[in-house]
Parts: C-alpha cells; structure tokens; sequence
C-alpha cells in the first residue's frame, strides 16, 4: 500500500464521491485517481473473484432453501460480495472477525464449514462453530452490539502485544443505534486495531438511509472520533480491498481504527419473509443489480486475458461443490439432544438445572423417547 | 458467634471497602490477565474509593479510565474476556448499569451457552447497589431480580468485609460471568463479629444467626437489618434465625430448605419493590420444596411497590426492624 498510513490523517472529510479502483465498465481507474493506493495484483483480484463467484451459488443456494422453508431464515448478502469478500480476504487468518447475521458469506470465506453455519438458520443452535478455531465470532443479531466485542478484543490483543486485528461488519441502520458511537469513540480513545466496514445497502428492513441519518454520508463521522474514514464504493472489490488491507496494516502497526464505509445496495428482500414492493420500486433495484460486482470484476480480469474458460471451469466446478456441500449438510437430519438444552448455560455445574435436566430427561423417557430426535447419525 | 475473638478484633479495623480492594490487589497481583477499568476507577479510584491506589501500583495497562458508557464498557470487556482477559468493570451507580443492559443480558449472559461452551467469559460486573445512603434519584437502585432473572448470570452479594474479600476473589477467578452487587450502605461500615467466618463458597448461603421460631432470609444491605431484627426480638421472646444468602443466583436451597424445616416460617428482606421481585421466587421455591414443613405462608417484607423515594423519604420505604417485627407479629400462622 502506497498511502502512508502510518502518519495521522488530517481530519478532513472523505470524498463526496466513493473511491474506486475498477470503474462500472470493469476498468482500472488511471493511477493519478487512485488516491495512493494501489490496484491489487492480478493473483489477488482472481481469488477475491472466484471466492465472490462461490459465495453467490453458495447464497443462491441457501435462499432457494429457505424459500422451499428447509431453513427459518436467512438474510441474503447478494449484491453485496465486494464488500463482504473483499475485507475478509484482506485478513489474515489471525485477525478476528465479528460478522451480523449479513454476513454468511464472509463468515464461509473465513473457512466455517457450511454445516457450521446452517447450524443458526436451520435451528439446531444459535452458533454452529467454535468462535476460537476461526477466530470469527458467532453472527450477530443485536444490531451494532459486535462492534463494541470487537473494540475489545482488540484492545486485549494490543494490551498482550499480538498484532492482530479485529474486523467488524455493520449495516446502515445499525450504526443509528447507540452501541455504534460507543464503540467508535472507544476504539479511538484506546486506538484499538479495529476495522469498522460499515456495509450502507441503504435499507434497514424497509426503511431507507434518508430516515436515518441527515449526514452526508457514514464515513463522515469518523472525524468526530478522530479517526480515519473511508467512503468506498462497495460494489468495487478491489477498492474495498485495497482499503481494508492498508487499514488492517495500520491496525496492526498501532495505527489505530479505521472507519470504512462501502456504498452498496440490498438487491434481495431483507429475509426470505420481507415484501420489498411495499417500499422501493423495482427500477431503483434493477439499476442497482446491473451495477453487479461480480459482473465488474469480471470484465477486468477478462481484460486483462486474467480469466480463462479453463479457469471459469474450475471456479464453477468449486462453486458448485460448495453448494453440493450445503445441500448435503441440509439433507443430513441434525442430530439434536434436547438435554443439551442444560449443558452450555454456565461453565461452573448448577444442581438445579441439573434437576431440570434430569426432569426433562425423564419425561423424555416416559413417553418413550430415547431423547434424541432426528435419523441421521 | 465470636469464636475466635483475635481474627473479630483484627476484622474490625477492615471495611468492606478496603476488603474489596484488596481483593482486586491480590487478583492483580496473581494473574496478568486480570484488568480493571470503568468510569473513574483510575486515579480517583472510583467514585467510592473501592480501586484506590490501583492505577498507581498496577499501572494504566492494568487500571484505567474508560469513557463515560456502560454499554460501552460492558461490551468492550466481552471483546477482552474472548481474548483470554479477566475483565473487572465497574458500574458507577445501580441504574446506571441500566444502558448495558442489552450487552449484558443478550450477550454476557448468553455467550456460553450460544457457543455450546466454545466461548467463556470470565469477567466481573461490580455493581454498587441499594440505598440507605440518601443518594438522589437513580443512586439507589435494587437491580438484582432483573439479573437474577437471566439465565447465564451469576449473582452475588456480600454483606461484611470478610465475604467481600473472598468472594470477589472467589468471582474474579470463576469462569462464568459474574454480577457482584456491592451494598453501598456497607461500605465504609467496619464489622465487629465477622473476622471469624468460616470461609464459604460464593454459591453457599450462610446462617449468621441460630435461632429456632423464624428465619429471616436476607442478602446484601437487609442482612444487618434482620440481625438487628432478631435483636430486637429477643425481647420479644421471639427466637429469630437469620440466612445471609450470599448468592442470588444459584440459590443455595439445601441452607434455607434446612433452615425452614427447623424453623417452619420464613420471611424474606429486601429493599427492592415486592412485586415480581427476588422475594416472590424465594417464596415460591421454598415452599415448593419445603410446604408440608411450613406452617405458614413465606412473607415478603421488602421495599413498597414505588420507585426509589427521594432522600428524605427512604426511611419511610426501606424495611426497618420494628417493621419486620410488626410483620411478623400479625403474620398468619398457627401454633
Ligand atoms: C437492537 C435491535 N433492534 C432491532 C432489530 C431488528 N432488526 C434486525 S435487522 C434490522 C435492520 C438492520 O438494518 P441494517 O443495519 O441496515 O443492516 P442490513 O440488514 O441492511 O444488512 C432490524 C431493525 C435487531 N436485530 N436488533
């Protein structure tokens, strides 16, 4: 990263217009408009492309799921894979990541195995993973909650001298609540290596950024912290990584937090329950979907001779084994035992959930029942 | 009670306060992990003095000033306590605990359990709580039920400088997140009968006075209450047991279930409103298990259904002993 980092920012307001590396049409912006920064290289930008490519089957695949009512729920991220895969991939596998319930998409490229992240929207469990074995914490539901997890661990690692960071995801609408300016204002005081990638898809469920906020823009109150922000064209992956990776740089240097905001749009419904046509038009979508990332990226790559039919064959080929995978993890009945209901509540053993347990146990076994539902072992 | 006249002497000169920042010192001492920030809890040493001389012998590494926000505070410790630290927060005043709320009853609470046990979060909410002290609005709060009510949360409160020490030790070093209500009535109250406490666990409740007619379940600031009620009964020839639960959340069911069939009547003390308050599930648990040992219904002498009056009215809201002792009197049971 050319942008010297290291040195304060003057506290000045981000461009009125997002920053950008690949243009719409799939062209590099010319050098002099790149703020410093550079273009990742044709290596970076292919992975972030075949990664994006698997996340939407993978998405694709989950929401037609969900519609046919195999999981509860699940908020889609397609439109939104610049921004989701492109922070993540800037990551290391040691810096932290603190994703919402948006998020799937990065948590898989963070390398959750898909049945681990099925295991909340199918029901099992409220988290399918083990936070520390990923270093991804469980998704979020609490809006703008993470952000303050983030700050923190952060800050433990910093007061343990690791240098590692920590990533959080935030919606538009999150960043009303009053957690997100605690965590901002606290991640400058204490200069936290935190990342904070304000996803603005410009709606919360139906209600529009207008109603949220009179700024100008997210990134815009950074200053108020003393921090830098960065207003990012989301549908960029390569601008989204090239910001996310000097910030995670500076981070880790002791630079301090970053406030990044990528400009990009929810194309689907909120969840699989949500009825957009009672508050957007289709046209402001249907342009939005033609602004596809992955389509951008593509046309880049395929400019620059970067992106083979052989090579549009392999990713296709993981593409669709990421969706087998899920398929197959879905199809598996999951294996629940509802006297593990008692077992996670605390660390320490409490004698009266043991009583509930083992008055669930025999009522269990009172009508017969092994206590265990579902087949498939 | 005085066994032991040399440790009684020796604990008179301690006050709750002085015991609970010996605890932190110690835990500081032992254990890297250990840190310590809140609302003015660096150099000031809290608004309580309860972290004095912290900052200044551990180092603003170990102990420091965060900015003025609970949730911020709380959420902040959970990032830490997933990174492997031991985080001590305090809450400068009961309600202002409440901005947190969210973090924990969403998240302190239920981290564990989300994580089928992946994720531990050993850390400790000091909280100063109750009144007695003439605070202006909102410095008086009894918060305990709404934790209480939270699967996940430890709750824990002592009522003397001995159990102060050992069971904000005892909270420091558990793996399970802990909500520690600090009586604030207490604080600077030097205790003359309690240097010889047996050392009990955290989650035991303790008899602190025999007695064979009733017991009076107290915790936290109403445990000196209900001794000076069974003082005061005395006189009456009433023989008045009292129980310092100690811990709110477990409860300790074998101590008052034991104490309940001895005595066969129960009241419980305490200063928050009566209505779905901590009494009500005493009551309801006690005499689930014990009811055919009962011979009269649980009482619940408690502070009035109002919030917290202001200074000058306090007295007229918090349970005193001769309230209890008129309770007790017109109470229905039979002989
Ligand atoms: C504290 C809180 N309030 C309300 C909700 C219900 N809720 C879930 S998602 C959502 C909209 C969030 O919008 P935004 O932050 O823009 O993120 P997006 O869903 O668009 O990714 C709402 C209101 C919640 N999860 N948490």
């Amino acid at each position: 990263m050319s942008i010297d980092l290291a040195t304060p920012l003057p506290n000045v307001l981000p461009d009125d217009a997002p920053f950008r590396l690949i243009g719409d049409t799939g062209k590099a912006v010319p050098p002099k408009q790149r703020k410093g920064f550079e273009l990742p290289s044709i290596e970076t930008l292919s992975l972030i492309y075949r990664k994006m490519v698997v996340a939407r089957r993978w998405d694709t695949q989950v929401t037609a799921l969900t519609r046919q009512g195999r999981l509860s729920t699940y908020p889609s991220a397609r439109g939104q894979e610049a921004s989701e895969l492109g922070t993540v991939i800037a990551m290391r596998p040691t810096d932290w990541l603190f994703p919402t319930y948006r998020d799937s998409i990065a948590v898989l490229t963070r390398g959750v195995p898909t049945a681990e992240i099925l295991t909340s929207f199918r029901g099992d469990w409220h988290c399918g993973w083990d936070p520390h074995e990923y270093s991804t914490a469980p998704q979020v539901t609490p809006l703008a909650t993470q952000l303050l997890h983030a700050v923190g661990l952060a800050t433990a690692a910093k007061l343990k001298g690791d240098p590692i960071a920590a990533v959080t995801f935030i919606g538009d609408g999150a960043t009303s609540e009053g957690d997100s300016h605690e965590a901002f204002n606290f991640a400058g005081v204490w200069q936290a290596p935190t990342v904070f990638v304000i996803q603005n898809n410009q709606f919360a469920i139906s209600v529009p950024y207008s109603k949220q906020t009179r700024a100008r823009m997210l990134a815009d109150r950074a200053v108020g912290y003393g921090i830098p922000g960065f207003h990012v064209d989301g549908n960029d992956a390569a601008a989204v990584y090239a910001v996310v990776s000097s910030a995670l740089e500076r981070a880790r240097s002791g630079g301090g937090p970053t406030m990044i905001e990528c400009l990009t749009y929810r194309t689907e419904p909120h969840t699989n329950s949500d009825d957009p046509s009672r508050y957007r038009n289709s046209k402001e979508v249907d342009a939005w979907r033609a602004k596809d990332p992955i389509e951008r990226l593509e046309r880049y790559l395929l400019s620059e001779g970067a992106l083979t039919d052989a090579d549009r064959e392999s990713i296709n080929a993981e593409a669709e084994e990421g969706a087998r995978a899920m398929r197959d993890a879905l199809n598996k009945d999951p294996v629940l035992d509802p006297l593990e209901l008692f077992d996670h509540v605390y660390f320490a053993e409490r004698p009266a959930l043991k009583e509930q347990r083992e008055a669930l146990a025999s009522e269990l076994a009172s009508r017969g029942s092994a206590g265990r539902t579902g087949g498939g072992e | 009670m005085a066994k032991n006249s040399a440790a009684a002497a020796d604990s008179a000169t301690v006050t709750m306060a002085s015991a609970l920042n010996r605890a932190m010192r110690e835990a500081l001492s032992e254990d890297s992990s250990v840190v310590i920030f809140g609302e003015d809890v660096g150099p000031l040493g809290g608004v309580f003095r309860i972290t004095d001389g912290l900052t200044r012998d551990f180092g603003e590494n170990r102990v420091w000033d965060s900015p003025l926000a609970e949730s911020g505070i709380i959420g902040t410790a959970i990032g830490m306590a997933m990174y492997g630290m031991r985080p001590i927060v305090e809450m400068q005043f009961d309600a202002f605990s409440y901005p947190a709320f969210e973090q924990v009853v969403s998240h302190v609470a239920k981290m564990h359990n989300r994580t089928r046990g992946a994720v531990r979060l050993p850390m400790v909410i000091r909280i100063p709580t109750s009144g007695g002290i003439g605070g202006v609005e909102h410095h008086s709060d009894s918060s305990e039920a709404y934790w209480t009510h939270t699967p996940g949360l430890t709750v824990v409160t002592p009522s003397n400088p001995a159990d102060a020490y050992s069971m904000l030790l005892e909270a420091i070093r558990s793996d399970d997140p802990v909500i520690f209500l600090e009586p604030k009535s207490r604080y600077w109250m030097k205790e003359k009968s309690e240097g010889n406490l047996e050392p009990l666990p955290m989650n035991r409740a303790r008899v602190v006075r025999e007695g064979t007619d009733v017991t009076l379940i107290a915790y936290g600031p109403t445990v000196s209450v209900a001794l000076e009620t069974a003082e005061l009964g005395t006189h009456e020839g009433l023989s008045v047991e009292v129980i310092d639960l100690r811990s709110l959340s477990p409860f300790d069911d074998e101590t008052v279930g034991a104490s309940v069939r001895k005595t066969h009547r129960a009241a419980v003390i305490h200063e928050a409103a009566q209505f779905g308050g901590y009494g009500a599930e005493v009551a309801a648990r006690v005499t689930e298990r014990e009811f055919y040992h009962l011979a009269a219904p649980i009482l619940r002498i408690t502070g009035a259904d109002t919030p917290f009056p202001a200074p000058l009215l306090e007295k007229f809201y918090l349970p005193n002993p001769e309230r209890i002792l008129d309770s007790l009197s017109t109470w229905q049971w039979e002989d």
